[in-house]
């Protein structure tokens, strides 16, 4: 097939993705937010993709939020790097993955920064030294965990329960992509597709049958801006942004949003609520938002994981109208159940 | 060149964000903090390179350098290869070191990111833990997050987490070994000097405009810089 336009540039940012043996590392914000993503990355990590995937239990934050909340300093977080990397080390493992974009982008630009600077990376070994007396080696593959599915988003489509198709008119579902702005904007070499282009969403929402939108906004952040929202008086930026996109993206009739960084699905769909309290207006049909998912979120749906084992019922913006579309199978009454094994018993499922 | 400027080029991120700006416009043009503030990176850059020791002060004391959200869209764009965005994170670190940032609005705040995310950091393991997400200072989380922040433990569990347990998991209990090794690189890179110098010049002011200031985050002045926003920062 002959690649034109969009499609050929994006061919020409092809990253280098470690096929196996990863050491993963937790987000601050996604096992808050969403700790159904990371279980669901994990089990198909392990069980669908049969891959060797390791949690050292004394890993911690890379401390990126507060290294762009600029309360820590540069040589702080390089540490605190240094230190992740050393545990991944001792436990023999060489291809790192974050679950969080912030993350992504603070190794990628610590890893250049070293390259660059071989006196830092120097010195920086010399502090861990003395903090904690660990050595460490730089990992021989960095990949996001969206890079890890989008490697492998043909093998989840071969094993798909549901594709990305509404039901009723047998027509793709059309998909806003949302990429984390530090997953290539600084380093575009770093990310599949590059930053202009990016598609390691895109990839993911054509293998499993749905249609990329493309809209004037869509490269525009979502808003978070660190100290933009993590401070009050600081959230009406935070919360125009997010109203930009849906205005930009609206005219084209989203049926959902697909998400790489931890916090963008966050804000997308806490925006759609706020916005709705402000100014009455929501961007879906009848009334409701557009739903917004993180990507292991729509891969556990295709491989037809359980919406509540996913954790959708932790959204505000209702994901129904999407499960709906595509046809997926779901208990309502088992929404805001909490524990999954009584509600089973109850309903006669199983035996206890 | 005077002191402040070689102040900030001792900063990695000055260095690597700012090699010979021509003044195009192409970061401002992109910036989403210039969409809404009364903000111009292209203009901070500006004054920064020309070396003006007063300039450089007034901004280090300026709203204006607290406006970058840290996107980076600049860096992808900018024809010159260089990143706003670490100029302004080298100007922000060094407004907070010499205690400038408590002479603006937007500078204080960096109080209640260190007293929130900053602490969280020491206190457990992560930049963020779900208990302090309360529906009442987060109150855009929505009626939904107040159920699912009453349920926490039971939700994350349910979900296959593993809350404040041992062992590997999400919102796990980060071992206090950990937390040690945590606060000693600390201590040992200057990142608690940094929280020390945060509170030193916030106590400071709070005196200067008579507001109580204690360890939490319920007092006068923790309120004031949390929710002040004087309406002066954003374009009409």
């Amino acid at each position: 097939m002959k690649l034109e336009g969009k499609k050929a540039i994006w061919s020409e940012y092809q990253k280098e993705i470690a096929d196996d043996r990863y050491f993963y590392v937790r987000s601050c914000i996604r096992q808050n937010f969403f700790p159904g993503s990371e279980v669901a990355f994990l089990r198909i990590m392990k069980d669908v993709l049969k891959k060797d995937i390791y949690e050292h239990p004394c890993h911690t934050t890379c401390s990126g939020i507060g290294y762009h909340g600029d309360v820590v300093p540069v040589e702080t977080t390089m540490t605190v790097v240094a230190r992740q990397f050393a545990i991944m080390t001792e436990a023999g493992y060489t291809n790192y993955v974050p679950s969080c974009i912030t993350s992504f982008g603070l190794y990628t630009e610590i890893l250049e920064t070293w390259h660059h600077f071989p006196e830092i990376k120097e010195r920086v070994q010399e502090n861990l030294r003395r903090a904690t007396g660990r050595e460490f080696e730089i990992p021989e593959n960095l990949a996001h965990a969206s890079d890890i599915i989008f490697k492998f988003r043909k093998e989840i489509a071969t094993q798909a329960k549901y594709r990305l198709v509404n039901k009723y008119t047998g027509e793709p579902l059309k998909v806003v992509d949302h990429i984390g702005c530090h997953y290539a904007k600084m380093f575009p070499s770093k990310g599949v597709g590059g930053a202009e282009y990016p598609y390691v969403l895109a990839g993911m929402v054509e293998e499993w049958g749905g249609q990329v939108i493309d809209y004037p906004e869509r490269r525009h952040c979502c808003g978070f801006g660190f100290r933009q929202y993590l401070v009050q008086a600081n959230r009406g930026f935070s919360v125009a942004c997010s109203r930009e996109k849906f205005e930009s993206m609206a005219p084209f009739r989203p049926d959902m949003i697909i998400t790489n960084c931890p916090g963008c699905p966050m804000f997308l769909d806490r925006w759609q609520y706020v916005i709705g309290e402000m100014e009455g207006k929501t961007y879906g049909p009848n009334g409701q938002g557009i739903p917004v998912f993180t990507y292991e979120e729509v891969a556990g749906l295709v491989l037809g994981f359980d919406p509540w084992d996913l954790g959708l019922q932790m959204h505000q913006t209702s994901c129904e109208p999407v499960l709906d579309k595509i046809g997926i199978e779901y208990d309502p009454e088992e929404k805001f159940t909490l524990n999954k094994t009584l509600a089973k018993a109850k309903k006669g499922k199983i035996f206890v | 060149m005077g002191k402040l400027y070689e102040l900030l080029e001792k900063d990695i991120r000055f260095e690597e964000g700012l090699n010979a700006c021509m003044n195009c416009g192409v970061c401002t043009a992109i910036c989403p903090a210039a969409e809404f503030y009364n903000y111009d990176p292209r203009r901070i850059v500006d004054i920064v390179q020309s070396g003006d020791e007063n300039e450089i002060e007034k901004l280090l004391k300026s709203e204006e350098i607290w406006y970058c959200g840290e996107c980076m869209s600049c860096k992808t764009r900018c024809p010159r290869g260089n990143a706003p965005g670490l100029v302004i994170m080298a100007l922000r670190g060094l407004s907070q070191d010499l205690g400038y940032f408590v002479e603006s609005e937007k500078g204080r705040q960096q109080l209640a990111i260190k007293r929130t995310v900053g602490e969280s950091i020491l206190n457990t393991g992560y930049c963020v833990f779900i208990d302090m997400v309360t529906p009442a200072l987060h109150p855009e989380q929505g009626p939904n997050w107040e159920w699912v922040y009453e349920n926490r433990a039971e939700l994350v569990n349910r979900l296959g987490g593993n809350f404040k347990g041992d062992g590997p998991g999400i919102l796990r209990k980060i071992p206090k070994e950990t937390l040690d090794e945590l606060k000693k690189i600390f201590e040992v890179t200057g990142g608690l000097k940094r929280y020390e110098k945060i509170e030193f010049y916030s106590h400071l002011k709070a005196e200067e405009m008579n507001l109580e200031l204690d360890e939490t985050l319920d007092n006068e002045y923790f309120r004031n810089i949390y929710t002040t926003n004087n309406g002066s920062h954003t374009k009409q």
